[in-house]
């Protein structure tokens, strides 16, 4: 049994539930308990969809566990089908039903319906959200989809390629396909199939025909990708575009495959984030401490892009994807720090505290993490929050992604003028510690009680003689955390004591160096 | 008031109103879904869900309750090897438990609640409770019931969990009367001073603040329902031997008028003095009302069933703020505990039990009704077809009972038709 507060990722089934929310003429009967409908709100208030997702539950109750629950499901599944028609009918069970055995798939299958019927199998008691949903689309591919040895490409027509991995609820997942579908669109690849965002059942037959996978999501697309390449002879670009370098790799590895030109492209390439982080406000943003955390993907993207493209120094990176850890570690080596790989959200926040960010990049968990320490805080992941759909055009990737990255990920910061100027002035009554940004208006939370863990020495053995704690005071309160720490990580090298105006000052002189 | 008090008889002096029953889909939360105003309520309290991953994203679903750092609640995910055998789900579970106490110093009262995975695999939580119960005594106290969705709808976890409390209910012969159902605060402290201004005490309320500060009860024990859900901690109450004053629930005016004159009547208030007290909080709550009535008076409205407020709710809308309920759906109808709130709706007023959705969502667009009060799940869906909706899960997180509420209430459903006569785009 594990003890647990919030939670990263939600049932298997409800991943399956993101597939068939995004295709069209799918429909998903799902044995489960009234309780479980509780998943509809997912979709019609967070993402705010405006039909219900396409799914039916059986909802037996205690009085039907003696009876007859297969019989409760397969008239769930024929009214489900002759009610809504669709080209293809999804089941499942939810963690409850996995308990009673009643067997979906050989029950529907029994009813004898004209439709395809795929039948998930979806551990509820090993396996969480992002793999129910891998699983399904890859389940659905396999029905849908016969292999086939690839056509070689008659010179003259232009390459073609699928886009896989986009689906209902997923961090900008909308945005990303319209960015990445002009990126194709300029280097003149078409574009065969999307899915599963927008796409029907006779779509996904039509997947074999393209030359190459671009599996944009691969926590969701990388088992069906996979599969394509193995029995449809497809490879998959792996480059994820997010950021400016992401995405010139990104064009470079999908022109390879499409044997066109990339120079034009990239040439006249069109974000001002590059030219925003070179201007000399930016200069404040130089080794801004931030901690990374989100699904592998997007963690492991953002932080090459706070390196390469904002000079922002990454202290904290990690996942609760327990699947993509190796992927993780490697990436975070390269950062010359530890990941962490945990889905205990107590963890993750003792992580954010004893790494004393200046800039949590994170999903909806962090956000509260954050809003609690007091670290401004920008989302880059799932879990979704209502406010992860915004009403603007704000993809992630591409482009335009680098620029949304920029300003979302530096807007929450002082602006660096700003800060600059409440350094110079911190004794003015309206440069107080407590002043917050200004854009962050009155209600954000004082500063000077912000990171608790500053008021007491790490080592209870240190103490502060009061001259230098007087003249830490001094020390603008943006940099007042990272120089205690210096400090004292300082003393306890050298085994002082006491931290008088003396070594405070070594402190400074050394760690200057 | 008085010729209602002749109704207060049980099922047969209810009107005999049509019912429609249906089974098949039920788009319901289920009754783990009552921890999240339960656990605000009762400080020293803490709700263990034992159950899956599931449950635990229920929780923090169903109301977006994310902005409390470490809630007083949390869930014991059943694993792949707690499956293999139960002696180990105990052993994992009693190691959770002891874990969750080590760090959380300050709980005095632990609910056990049980879900649908714990149920089917027959985990035994009130034995799991006992044992807890014995070891961590006298410090805390392990109770148990089930929130599953397979036992329970929505609002019925409160009854669940009230009713797991009233066993260890201090015993008591003095007369008293016992308010039962979770209340906001504010609400709760106006009934004092209103029932205090009656002449009734002592009152005591359930749930109470603190698990320490139980009220008692026994034979010379008189309870009033302050929610109309609670069938199985009404029984238990009467085990012990309190007896249940019948009344219509406090919503609106009339409806807490009601409810405060039948506490009154049985506390042998008479007539006049009960009508001092009242009059001038009454009026005021009409006058709140009448602010919201041009907007309310003759719009039809629907009911899905989901709390089981529905039926006071409509009775509440038709005769104070003058609205034609269309179709009341409650997910079950407690005939003896809505006796006088029966006899109080609208003739021919359609009522269903249960549900098939798929059905009731063909009804409500053929009748296209001008307001539609609803689960999180369907109002979205509903207003996109172009239908006003009101969502009900709101109706339990915000203070509603009462006179001084009576407004607030009412605004709740005008709120959607203002904003839609206000929106030009
Ligand atoms: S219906 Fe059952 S399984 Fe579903 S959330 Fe409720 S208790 Fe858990």
């Amino acid at each position: 049994m594990q003890l647990t507060l919030w939670t990263y990722e939600g049932p298997p089934h409800v991943g399956a539930m993101r597939v068939a929310s995004a295709m069209r003429g799918v429909h998903f009967v799902l044995h489960a308990p009234q309780g479980d409908t509780y998943a509809d709100l997912l979709f019609t208030m967070i993402e705010r969809r405006a039909a219900r997702p396409p799914v039916t539950y059986t909802t037996f109750q205690a009085r039907d566990l003696g009876g007859d629950t297969a019989e409760l499901f397969k008239s769930a599944a024929r009214e489900a089908y002759e009610r809504f028609q669709p080209d293809l009918l999804l089941v499942g069970a939810s963690c409850t039903a996995e308990l009673i055995q009643d067997d979906p798939g050989g029950l529907a299958r029994a009813l004898a319906l004209p439709i395809p019927v795929v039948a998930l199998e979806l551990p509820a008691y090993q396996r969480k959200e992002d793999w129910g949903a891998a699983e399904t689309f890859y389940q659905l591919v396999r029905a849908c989809v016969r292999p086939a040895p690839r056509a070689p490409r008659v010179a003259g027509r232009p390459a073609r390629c699928n886009i896989l991995g986009p689906t209902s609820l997923g961090f900008r997942h909308r945005d990303d396909v319209r960015e990445v579908s002009g990126l194709l669109a300029a280097l003149g690849v078409e574009i065969g199939v999307i899915a599963p965002l927008g796409a029907s059942p006779a779509d996904l037959a039509r997947l074999g025909e393209a030359d190459f996978n671009i599996a944009l999501y691969p926590e969701i697309a990388g088992t069906a990708a996979q599969w394509l390449h193995r029995n449809c002879g497809q490879p998959t670009v792996r480059t994820i575009p997010i950021g400016l370098g992401a995405t010139r790799d990104f064009i470079a590895e999908v022109a390879a495959l499409a044997g066109v030109d990339p120079a034009p492209l990239l040439a006249g390439e069109a974000a001002r984030s590059a030219w925003y982080a070179r201007s000399v406000d930016s200069n404040y943003l130089t080794g801004k401490r931030v901690f990374i955390f989100g699904d592998a993907t997007h963690a492991i993207a953002a932080a090459r892009v706070a390196r390469e493209e904002l000079g922002f120094a990454v202290v904290g990176l990690g996942s609760y994807a327990r699947g993509f850890a190796r992927e993780m570690r490697e990436a975070a080596a390269s950062h010359g720090i530890e990941a962490l790989i945990t889905d205990d959200y107590l963890a993750v926040e003792a992580a954010v505290a004893a790494a004393q960010p200046e800039l949590v990049l994170g999903t909806q968990m962090e956000r509260h993490i954050a809003k609690r320490l007091g670290i401004p805080c920008a989302v880059i992941s799932a879990p979704v929050h209502v406010q992860d759909f915004p009403a603007r055009y704000s993809p992630q990737m591409g482009f335009e992604g680098a620029n949304v990255l920029f300003d979302s990920w530096v807007h929450p910061l002082m602006m660096g003028l700003e800060e600059h100027l409440l350094g110079m002035f911190r004794d003015d009554r309206e440069f107080h510690d407590g002043a917050g940004p200004s854009h962050l208006g009155h209600t954000a939370p004082k500063l000077v009680d912000r990171v608790p863990v500053e008021a007491a020495p790490a080592d209870e053995a240190l103490s502060w003689a009061a001259d230098a704690e007087r003249e830490m005071q001094r020390i603008p309160f943006f940099v007042r955390g990272k120089a205690r720490r210096n400090t004292e990580r300082f003393a306890q090298e050298r085994g002082i004591a006491t931290i008088t105006m003396d070594t405070l000052y070594d402190a400074k002189a050394h760690y200057a160096r | 008031m008085s010729d209602l008090a002749t109704l207060a008889a049980g099922c047969d002096a209810a009107p005999s109103v049509p019912i429609l029953r249906e089974r098949g889909q039920r788009s319901v939360f289920c009754g783990l879904t009552g921890i999240i105003w339960l656990h605000r309520k009762i400080e020293d309290a803490f709700f263990l869900v034992v159950g899956s991953r599931t449950c635990a994203h229920l929780l923090q679903s169903a109301a977006g309750v994310m902005i409390f750092a470490e809630p007083r609640f949390a869930t014991a995910i059943i694993e792949e090897r707690d499956l293999a055998g139960l002696a180990d789900a105990n052993d994992e579970l009693d190691a959770v438990v002891t874990r969750l106490l080590e760090r959380r110093p300050d709980i005095k009262l632990l609910f056990l609640v049980g879900s649908c995975p714990s149920e089917v695999i027959k985990l035994d939580l009130s034995r799991a409770a006992f044992r807890l119960s014995q070891r961590f005594a006298p410090t805390v106290r392990v109770l148990n019931y089930s929130g599953s969705g397979i036992e329970t709808t929505f609002t019925q976890g409160e009854d669940a969990c009230l009713a797991a409390l009233v066993p260890i209910l201090p015993a008591t012969t003095a007369r008293g009367l016992l308010i039962v159902g979770a209340l906001a605060d504010v609400v709760e402290a106006q009934f004092r001073r209103l029932l205090a201004a009656l002449g009734i005490g002592p009152v005591a309320f359930l749930p109470a603040g603190q698990a320490n500060a139980l009220p008692p009860v026994g034979a010379n024990t008189q309870f009033l329902l302050a929610q109309p859900f609670l069938a199985d901690t009404a029984r238990a109450l009467e085990a012990r031997g309190a007896r249940r004053i019948p009344a219509a629930f406090p919503l609106g005016a009339e409806g807490t008028a009601l409810w405060l004159a039948a506490a009154a009547r049985a506390f042998g208030i008479a007539a006049p003095a009960i009508e001092v007290v009242l009059a001038a909080p009454r009026a005021r709550a009409r006058a709140a009302l009448a602010c919201h009535a041009p907007l309310l008076a003759g719009k039809r409205i629907f009911f899905f069933p989901d709390s089981q407020l529905e039926v006071p709710l409509a009775r509440f809308l038709a005769r104070e703020m003058g609205m034609q309920p269309v179709e009341i759906g409650t997910p079950y109808l407690h005939r003896q505990h809505l006796a006088e709130e029966l006899a109080l709706l609208p003739e021919g007023v359609r009522l269903s039990e249960g549900q098939h959705v798929e059905r009731q969502l063909d009804r409500c667009r053929a009748a296209a009704p001008d307001l539609v009060v609803c689960g999180l799940g369907l109002a979205n869906p509903l207003e996109a077809e172009g239908l006003a909706t009101k969502w009900s899960i709101e109706l339990l997180f915000t203070p509603i009972q009462g006179f001084e509420q009576a407004g607030d209430l009412a605004g709740l459903f005008a709120r959607p038709l203002q904003r839609r006569a206000l929106l030009a785009v």
